[in-house]
C-alpha cells in the first residue's frame, strides 16, 4: 500500500505537515485512481479538476505558512445532494440536470474554510431515495469489491470512492441508513451523527426530521477528523444543535473495559444473512473478551420502525420535493398552462422511486388518512424513542449488524421495493430516534464481500460511540482492500 | 390486503401528470407498500404523543438583520424562462 | 318574503414592516426592482432552510395582545401544501392547530351601537410572490403568460381571523378601520390597503332571521379599501337574497370583488375543496412563549385607539373630532401635549382637526414638517381667553405660525392682530367717540338702537381695528344707559 491514494486522513495530514507530500500530490493520486476506477464504478457524477487543483494550491500555501488544519489539503468527495456554488448539483435527478447553485451548503463551506479539497460530486439514489444507488438518473454505481454488485445507497457513490481510493473521505447523507448501509457494503466506516449536530443547510432535503450529513472514511479516527470540521451550530439551520460540540476524541483509545454493550434481539434476526449474523456475534464475543459488559436488551417497537419510516419519510419528502416545479430552476417540460407545465415537468423529471414516494407521502398526509397513517407513524416514532431511552438506562451503546446482507447484485432488488426497504431495517431506528450510529467493517463473507457492524449511542453520545467503534476497529483488524483499489487493476 | 387508494386524486394533489397505465401501476405498488405500512396501526398508541422532531429544543430564531440578496442575473440564468428580470411561466389557470 | 340576517367573518392579512423577511435575511423592500431581494431561502432553492425572524414573532404577539388574545405558550409552525407558481416552495409555512394568539375580541361602535367582535386566532405565516398576467389587460384567464417577482415572497404575514360575529357592512367597515388603526398604533405595519400590506377576505352568508345554523357562505377576495369592503358585502347580501328568494341555493365559492363593475364575480367553486395536507414544519422548532416574553410584549404596547378615544371623549370633545385624532397618531400626540401644557381641550381639538388638518392637506406636508408645537397652541389659547386675540384673528395667527412666521405672540404682533382688551384704555376711546357724536347718543337714549353699529365702527376706526368689538359694544350700551 504505497499509493498515496490509500492513506488515511490522519497519515496524509502528517505527511503534509512534515512537507513529505503536498495537497497537489494527494489530489493527483486520487485523480489517477479515479481515472482507473471510474470506468468500472461510475461513482462520481462530476469531477471538478480545475476547482480541486486551485483548492489544493491554496491548501499547500496555507500548510507552508504553518496554518494547516487536520482537513487542510485533504481530497474529499461530496454526495451530489449537497449544494456547491458554481458546481453542478443534480441530486442524481433529471429534474435538476444542469443546475449550477449560487451558494454553498454549510458543511461544504466549512470544509472550504479549512481548505479541504473537493474532488467532485458522487452518485446517489435520486433524492437519496434508495439503498443501492440504482435509482440514479445518471446510471448505476458499482461496488468496488465486485462490480456486479451494488455499493448500497443512497450514498453509494460516496462509499465507493472512499473504498476505491478516489477520495480520502466523502460526505454522505443518512435519512434511513444512507451513510451506514453503503459504508457497510463497501467495507468503509460510515457515521450518522446526532440529528442537529451537522447543519442541513445546503443539503437537498429528503425527509427533514430524519436527514443528517455524515462522513464516510477509511478509519474511525478519520470519521472524527471530518466530523470535527463540519459539526457545530449554524444560524442558517433552525434545527441545528445550539449546545457545545462534545469532545469526540475523549474515548478514542480508552478501550471497552467496563463499557456496557447492549444487543437487541429485534436487530439480530434469523432471516438475516448467516455470515452477517455470525460475524456480528463473533464481534460481540470479542468485545466481551475485551472487557465490555454485554447484555441483552429489548427494543420491541423497532418491529414497527420500518413501517413508520415509510410513512414519515415520504410524507416529508412529498412537501420537500414540491419546489421542483419547472419555474425557477432545473427541468421544464412545456405545457399549455402553468399547471400542466408543472405536472409534466414533475412526471418527466422524477424517476419511479421518487414518484412512488411522493405519491405515498401525499396519500399519507391527505384528508381522512392523516391520523391512520402519518399521525400513527409519529406515535410509533415516540415508542421507538422510548425503547431506546429505556435501553440506554442499562447500556452505554447498542450494537447490531448494519445491514441484513452484504452487497447484493445489481438488479436483484430493484423491482421489489419492499425487499429493498428491508435493507435499512437495522439503520432506520436511529434516524427515528435522532441518535448517532456508526458502521465499522469487521470482516468478509464467503463471497469476499465486506460486513458492517453497527454501534448506536444516545443523543450526543458520539464520544462513547467513537470509543466503542475504535476498539471494534482494532479487534476486527480489517485490512482487506477491494480489488479495484489494488494493483490487480492498475 | 393491499390498501385501495384513489391514485388519480393523489397524483393530482402531487402535481404529477401520469397516464392511466402509470396510475394503475403506481396504485398497485402503493397498495402493497401501504399494506406493510399499515402495521403501524396495530400498535396501541392512544396515550402516546406523536414525535415530529428528534430535538427537544424550542425557539430557534434569527435577528432581524438584512443580509445581501442574490444577484438577479445569476438567479435568472438558472430559470427555464425569464423576461425582463422576471421568471416567466405559461398562463396560470385560476 | 323571508327576512334574512347576514353572517359575516373577516380574515385579514397584514404584512409586518420588519427589516428582513420572515425566514431569511432579504430586505423587506417593496420598491426594489423585481427579483432583487431574493435569496436561496425565499426562492426555495434546493437545500435552503427557513429560520424565523424574532422581530416578526414580537410583531404578531403585540397584535394578539392588542386584540385581547391569549398568547399561546406552546405554538407550532405547519406546512400548508398547495401548488401555485407564486409560492416558491409550493407550500406555505403557516400555523394550523396551535396559532400564536387565540380567543381575543375587539369592541367597536357601529351605527351608534357598541359591538363586540370575537377574534378566533391571529397566526404567523409568510407572503407569496407577485404574478403579473401578460397578454390581455392583466386578466388572468385571457393571459398568454405570467411573470413572477419573488421580492414579496417570504415577507412576514399575520393573519387575523374573526368569529362570524359581524352582521352588517357598516360593522365590517368599522372593524377594518379599527384594526388598521391598531396595527399602525403598534407600529408593526403601515397597513396600506391600496398597496396590499393589509388585505381582507370577507366571508358572507345569509340565514333567515331567528335561525341558528349558518347558511352557505361565499368568500370575497380582492377587497382593497374599506369602502370596497362595505360595498362588496352590500352587494353579496343583495345577490344572495335574490338567489334565495328566487328559490336558488348559494354555491360555496370564492368570489372576486371587481372595482370597475362594483360587483363580485365567481372565481372558483370549492367543490374540488383544497386538501392542504397540513403537517408540522420539520425545518422549524416549536415556539415557546414564556411568561417573561409575554410580559415584555404587554409592556411595549402603546395606548390603543379605543383607550385613546374614550380618554378624548371624557374631555368633552365630540365623537367625530376624537375620531380624527385617534386615527392619526401624530394629531393625537399634538393634542395630548397641548392639553398637558394647559390648552383648553375643545379649543385645541378644533384647531388641530380644523386649521391644522386643512393646512397639511393644502400644503401637502407632514405634521412633523410643520413649525408648530403644542406650546404654540397653548399660547394661542391663552391669548384668546385673555381677549387679546379674536377667534378669527387666532386662526390667522395659527396660519402664520404654520407658515413659519414665529410664535403666536410674534405673528400677532407682526400681523398687527392684537386686540385692545384693556377696559380702561377702551373706555377712554369710547368716551371720546360718544362726546363727538351726541346726536347718535341721544337717539339711543330715546330707545332707537340703530346708531350702535355706527358708534362701534367709530371706536374701531379710532383704535385701528384692534379693539374687541364685543367689548366696545358692551361699553357703549352701558354708558348710554347711565
Ligand atoms: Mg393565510
Ligand atoms: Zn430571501
Amino acid at each position: 500500500m504505497s499509493d498515496l491514494a490509500d492513506l488515511s486522513i490522519t497519515s496524509a495530514h502528517e505527511l503534509l505537515d512534515s512537507g513529505e507530500t503536498s495537497s497537489s500530490e494527494l489530489l493527483d493520486a486520487v485523480l489517477k485512481r479515479a481515472g482507473i476506477t471510474e470506468s468500472h464504478l461510475h461513482a462520481y457524477l462530476t469531477i471538478d479538476k480545475a476547482g480541486a487543483a486551485e483548492a489544493a494550491a491554496r491548501a499547500d500555501e496555507r500548510i507552508a505558512a504553518g496554518d494547516g488544519a487536520q482537513m487542510t489539503g485533504i481530497p474529499i468527495a461530496l454526495k451530489d445532494n449537497m449544494v456547491t456554488k458554481g458546481v453542478e448539483t443534480t441530486c442524481s435527478s433529471k429534474i435538476l440536470s444542469g443546475w449550477i447553485p449560487p451558494y454553498d451548503g454549510t458543511a461544504v463551506s466549512r470544509l472550504k474554510e479549512v481548505d479541504a479539497v473537493t474532488v467532485g460530486k458522487t452518485n446517489l439514489d435520486e433524492f437519496a431515495m434508495g439503498s443501492s444507488t440504482e435509482n440514479s438518473a445518471y446510471g448505476v454505481t458499482r461496488n468496488p469489491w465486485d462490480t456486479e454488485r451494488v455499493p448500497g445507497g443512497s450514498s453509494g457513490g460516496s462509499a465507493a470512492v472512499v473504498a476505491a481510493g478516489s477520495a480520502f473521505a466523502a460526505l454522505g447523507s443518512d435519512t434511513g441508513g444512507s451513510v451506514r448501509q453503503p459504508a457497510a457494503l463497501c467495507g468503509v466506516v460510515g457515521l450518522k451523527p446526532t440529528y442537529g449536530l451537522v447543519s442541513r443547510y445546503g443539503l437537498i432535503a429528503f425527509a427533514s426530521s430524519l436527514d443528517q450529513i455524515g462522513p464516510i472514511t477509511r478509519s474511525v479516527e478519520d470519521a472524527v477528523v471530518v466530523l470535527e470540521a463540519i459539526a457545530g451550530h449554524d444560524v442558517m439551520d433552525a434545527t441545528s444543535y445550539r449546545g457545545a460540540v462534545p469532545d469526540f476524541r475523549a474515548g478514542l483509545s480508552a478501550g471497552v473495559a467496563g463499557l456496557r454493550v447492549g444487543v437487541a434481539a429485534e436487530l439480530l434476526r434469523d432471516d438475516m444473512q448467516p455470515e452477517v449474523l455470525a460475524a456480528t456475534r463473533k464481534m460481540v464475543d470479542q468485545l466481551s473478551d475485551a472487557g465490555a459488559a454485554v447484555r441483552q436488551v429489548s427494543l420491541p417497537s423497532v418491529e414497527y420502525a420500518l413501517s413508520a419510516y415509510y410513512l414519515i419519510a415520504p410524507a416529508e419528502a412529498s412537501a420537500n420535493l414540491a419546489r421542483f416545479d419547472g419555474v425557477r430552476y432545473g427541468l421544464r417540460v412545456d405545457g399549455e398552462t402553468t399547471e400542466e407545465m408543472m405536472a409534466r415537468t414533475r412526471a418527466e423529471g422524477f424517476g419511479p422511486e421518487v414518484i412512488r414516494r411522493i405519491l405515498l407521502g401525499t396519500y399519507a398526509l391527505s384528508a381522512g388518512y392523516y391520523d391512520a397513517f402519518y399521525g400513527q407513524a409519529q406515535r410509533v416514532r415516540t415508542l421507538v424513542r422510548r425503547d431506546f431511552a429505556a435501553a440506554y438506562e442499562n447500556v452505554d451503546v447498542l450494537v447490531s449488524p448494519t445491514s441484513p446482507t452484504t452487497a447484493f447484485s445489481v438488479g436483484e432488488k430493484s423491482t421489489d421495493p419492499i425487499a429493498m426497504y428491508y435493507s435499512d431495517v437495522c439503520t432506520i431506528p436511529s434516524n427515528l430516534s435522532g441518535d448517532p450510529a456508526i458502521s465499522v467493517p469487521i470482516g468478509l463473507d464467503d463471497a469476499g464481500l465486506p460486513i458492517g457492524f453497527q454501534v448506536m449511542a444516545p443523543s450526543l453520545g458520539e464520544p462513547v460511540l467513537f470509543q466503542a467503534a475504535a476498539e471494534i476497529e482494532r479487534l476486527a483488524d480489517f485490512t482487506a482492500r477491494p480489488r479495484l483499489a489494488t494493483s490487480e487493476v492498475t | 390486503m393491499p390498501v385501495e387508494i384513489d391514485i388519480a386524486k393523489v397524483a393530482k394533489l402531487a402535481r404529477l401528470a401520469l397516464n392511466d397505465e402509470q396510475l394503475a401501476s403506481y396504485g398497485e405498488q402503493l397498495g402493497a407498500i401501504l399494506e406493510h405500512a399499515e402495521r403501524v396501526q396495530a400498535m396501541a398508541t392512544d396515550d402516546v404523543e406523536p414525535t415530529s422532531h428528534p430535538l427537544a429544543m424550542t425557539n430557534s430564531f434569527r435577528a432581524d438583520v438584512v443580509i445581501p440578496s442574490l444577484d438577479r442575473d445569476e438567479v435568472l440564468s438558472q430559470a427555464p424562462d425569464s423576461v425582463e428580470g422576471q421568471f416567466a411561466v405559461p398562463r396560470i389557470l385560476e | 318574503m323571508t327576512e334574512y340576517e347576514a353572517v359575516i367573518g373577516i380574515e385579514t392579512h397584514v404584512e409586518l414592516q420588519t427589516n428582513s423577511k420572515m425566514f431569511c435575511g432579504c430586505a423587506v423592500d417593496f420598491n426594489a426592482e423585481a427579483n432583487t431581494v431574493v435569496c436561496p431561502v425565499c426562492l426555495a432553492l434546493p437545500g435552503a432552510l427557513p429560520v424565523p425572524n424574532a422581530s416578526a414573532i414580537d410583531g404578531i404577539l403585540s397584535i394578539g395582545a392588542a386584540l385581547s388574545c391569549e398568547l399561546v405558550e406552546h405554538s407550532l409552525f405547519h406546512r400548508k401544501n398547495y401548488f401555485y407558481p407564486d409560492l416558491p416552495k409550493n407550500y406555505q409555512i403557516s400555523q394550523y392547530d396551535v396559532p400564536l394568539c387565540a380567543d381575543g375580541h375587539i369592541d367597536i361602535v357601529a351605527d351608534g351601537e357598541p359591538f363586540r367582535i370575537g377574534i378566533t386566532r391571529v397566526h404567523m405565516e409568510e407572503d407569496t410572490g407577485k404574478s403579473t398576467h401578460i397578454g390581455d389587460d392583466g386578466r388572468i384567464r385571457a393571459a398568454s403568460h405570467s411573470l413572477l417577482d419573488f421580492n414579496r415572497a417570504g415577507v412576514p404575514l399575520v393573519e387575523i381571523v374573526t368569529e362570524p360575529d359581524i352582521r352588517t357592512a357598516e360593522q365590517a367597515r368599522v372593524y377594518g378601520a379599527e384594526l388598521q388603526m391598531i396595527v399602525r398604533t403598534l407600529g408593526v405595519s403601515d397597513a396600506r390597503l391600496e398597496e396590499g400590506s393589509m388585505r381582507f377576505d370577507v366571508n358572507v352568508s345569509l340565514r333567515p332571521v331567528g335561525q341558528e345554523e349558518f347558511g352557505t357562505r361565499t368568500e370575497v377576495k380582492n377587497v382593497n379599501s374599506l369602502r370596497s369592503m362595505y360595498r362588496a358585502i352590500e352587494f353579496e347580501i343583495a345577490r344572495q337574497t335574490e338567489v334565495l328568494d328566487s328559490g336558488g341555493t348559494i354555491v360555496q365559492e370564492t368570489r372576486h370583488w371587481n372595482e370597475d363593475s362594483q360587483r363580485t364575480t365567481s372565481m372558483r367553486s370549492k367543490e374540488d375543496s383544497e386538501d392542504y395536507r397540513y403537517f408540522q414544519e420539520p425545518d422549524l422548532l416549536p415556539l415557546h412563549i414564556d411568561a417573561a416574553w409575554s410580559a415584555r410584549v404587554y409592556a411595549a404596547i402603546p395606548e390603543l385607539p379605543a383607550i385613546r378615544r374614550s380618554r378624548y371623549l371624557e374631555t368633552g370633545i365630540d365623537m367625530v373630532t376624537a375620531g380624527v385624532m385617534v386615527a392619526d397618531a401624530g394629531l393625537g400626540e399634538l393634542f395630548d401635549a397641548a392639553v398637558a401644557s394647559g390648552a383648553d381641550p375643545k379649543q385645541a381639538a378644533n384647531w388641530i382637526t380644523g386649521e391644522v388638518v386643512a393646512n397639511l392637506r393644502r400644503t401637502e406636508r407632514q405634521l412633523a414638517d410643520l413649525p408648530l408645537s403644542a406650546e404654540h397652541l397653548t399660547q394661542l389659547d391663552e391669548m384668546v381667553s385673555a381677549g387679546s386675540l379674536s377667534a378669527t384673528a387666532a386662526k390667522d395667527v395659527l396660519g402664520g405660525v404654520m407658515d413659519g412666521e414665529g410664535s403666536p405672540e410674534q405673528v400677532a404682533q407682526s400681523r398687527d392682530l392684537l386686540q385692545i382688551s384693556d377696559t380702561g384704555a377702551l373706555t377712554t376711546e369710547v368716551n371720546t367717540v360718544l362726546a363727538d357724536n351726541e346726536d347718535a347718543v341721544d337717539k339711543m337714549r330715546s330707545g332707537d338702537m340703530k346708531p350702535l353699529g355706527f358708534l362701534v365702527g367709530q371706536v374701531m376706526k379710532a383704535t385701528g381695528g384692534k379693539a374687541d368689538p364685543r367689548m366696545v359694544s358692551e361699553l357703549i350700551r352701558n354708558s348710554v344707559k347711565e
